[in-house]
């Protein structure tokens, strides 16, 4: 794609491109070995630090904490993408009574950060007396705000397709219930389908938001073992930053796998064509692809 | 009810400060290291290419508090010099939110239709032409309101900084809680936290749409 941008290089472009490669190359590995080196320096690799990695024990806990994060991240996905599934249906509504306040409460969702979200649910309730164990405040948490953020890319799959659809629908007598099981959502999860999975990398990520509320899961047994014995902070940071990245890494190679297979769908081809940005945002950032056509549905969102 | 608010004007302030240094710095750093990273993606440098990919596939693929765990937690590790964790922090969210800024750039310039760049060397313009006055300035136009996403992100994850003892909104729960004389119950401090990120995210909204319909591409 970006290949045009530039010519075949000639022999000059070549001697430039090389020494750029070259620099780059020792720029990167400069920074690299600075670090070794302060590691080394300051005794990183030295075996008390990574001692603690020896027990089964430990490898035993950091499962349970596995268990923990991927428990939090299942309830939360699929709870997510039930409420999302509603929200999507509710703003979708011919009736405003029932599409305002959805809109309102979407949007609402998506401007807390989850944080604030997952503390609120955490140390605020008790406050009204209810207490709430930290498993449900991160899962409560992140199904509300993936479950709003899903929402909007399910809106903006059923908008992407073209009006003749549903005008088909009911033209062969279905009801609007069935026009939107039965010739909607089908092609509108179908072409979202690898933005809703890069949705669940987010969610994943999140689920490390609950170790600041005391939810035991990978990173908070991170810390818990960086104050064992011989302080290994950096080692656990490692191996527990370790496992995220796999888990995470696998889910996007899935959304990655669906999305090139959506792109050469010859089904989805012309749907995807324009198909615009659909916003979607991470607690971080999102992956708005900057497409053709982008903001084309950004006008009836407050943006993201 | 507003207690709560002036009777910890103080806190407050220092609070929604923090955040905003936290916002801007991460901003400027993830601006500045995301269009080089951006730059290197698209570059004909092959290495370039493949470190910048690399980059982004790491960093995008973990999650904010490990990067805030490395960088505040271990980072002192290392026996260098002393840094604040607020600066910590600052480091931290920008080089996490660089890799989103890099990929909008990139997903701009990739939006520029390829007879663009094809013309403009066909008319004969060197590569930092066909790029200066041809692609970027296109480019530019359709990075803007995914840009403003990616920074609304920005201001919704500087929050994530309450857990690693650096003092803003977030974080008023424990620093009003943990002194007694002050008002305020968790609740209120939170629900107050959350009132306020809405107001600036819709703020930023708002912004984003004026930008978008001024810069609507015609095309």
């Amino acid at each position: 794609m970006t290949s045009v941008l530039y010519d075949v290089p000639g022999p000059r472009a070549v001697l430039r491109n090389r020494i750029l490669g070259v620099a780059t190359v020792l720029v990167v590995l400069g920074a690299i070995a600075f670090i070794v080196y302060r590691f080394a320096e300051s005794g990183q690799f030295s075996p008390s630090k990574w001692y603690i990695f020896t027990f089964s024990a430990v490898w035993e806990q950091i499962l349970e904490a596995l268990g923990n994060t991927l428990a939090a991240f299942a309830l939360a996905a699929i709870l997510s993408l039930v409420l999302g599934f509603a929200l999507a249906i509710g703003r979708l509504s011919e009736h405003a009574w029932v599409r305002v306040p959805v809109t309102a409460v979407t949007e609402l969702f998506r401007a807390v950060p989850v944080l604030v979200l997952m503390m609120l649910l955490y140390y605020g309730l008790p406050v009204i007396g209810i207490k709430m164990e930290p498993y449900w405040a991160v899962v409560i948490a992140l199904m509300a705000y993936n479950g709003s953020v899903l929402a909007e890319v399910f809106r903006a799959g059923v908008e992407s397709l073209p009006r003749g659809q549903k005008e088909a629908g009911y033209a062969i007598g279905l009801r609007k219930n069935g026009v939107m099981r039965l010739i909607l959502l089908p092609q509108a999860i179908r072409a979202m389908l690898p933005v809703i999975v890069a949705q669940l990398v987010v969610t994943m990520k999140d689920t490390a938001l609950g170790f600041i509320i005391t939810y035991p899961e990978l990173l908070y047994y991170a810390k818990l073992l960086s104050s064992q014995q011989g302080r290994p902070i950096l080692q656990s940071a490692f191996v527990i930053g370790g496992i995220y990245v796999v888990m995470c890494l696998i889910l996007s190679g899935v959304a990655k796998y669906l999305e090139i297979r959506t792109r050469h769908s010859p089904k989805l081809k012309a749907l995807a064509a324009d198909n615009a940005a659909v916003m979607h945002e991470g607690t971080d950032t999102e992956i708005i692809a900057a497409q053709r056509g982008a903001g084309k549905f950004d006008g009836t969102s407050t943006g993201a | 009810m507003f207690d709560v608010i002036f009777g910890n004007l103080d806190l407050w302030g220092e609070a929604i400060a923090n955040t905003l240094l936290v916002f801007f710095g991460g901003a400027i750093i993830a601006l500045v290291l995301g269009v080089v990273v951006g730059a290197m993606r698209v570059s004909s440098v092959p290495i370039a290419r493949a470190v910048g990919t690399v980059y982004v596939g790491l960093v995008r693929n973990t999650p904010l508090t490990l990067v805030f765990f490395f960088f505040v937690f271990g980072y002192p590790q290392l026996g260098l010099p002393k840094l604040d964790n607020l600066v910590l922090g600052i480091l931290a969210i920008g080089i996490y939110t660089a890799t989103y800024v890099a990929e909008v750039i990139r997903a701009g310039i990739n939006t520029v239709p390829v007879g663009q760049a094809e013309a403009a060397r066909a008319i004969g313009l060197p590569f930092g032409q066909v790029m200066t006055l041809v692609v970027l300035p296109q480019a530019f136009r359709s990075v803007v309101p995914p840009m403003m996403s990616v920074f609304i992100a920005l201001l919704k994850n500087t929050t994530v900084a309450a857990g690693f003892a650096i003092g803003e909104l977030a974080a008023l729960r424990a620093t009003i809680y943990d002194s007694h004389e002050r008002p305020g119950n968790p609740m209120e401090v939170l629900l107050w936290v959350a009132v306020v990120f809405v107001v600036l995210v819709l703020l930023m909204s708002w912004l984003q749409n004026r930008l978008e319909n001024r810069w609507r591409i015609a095309r």
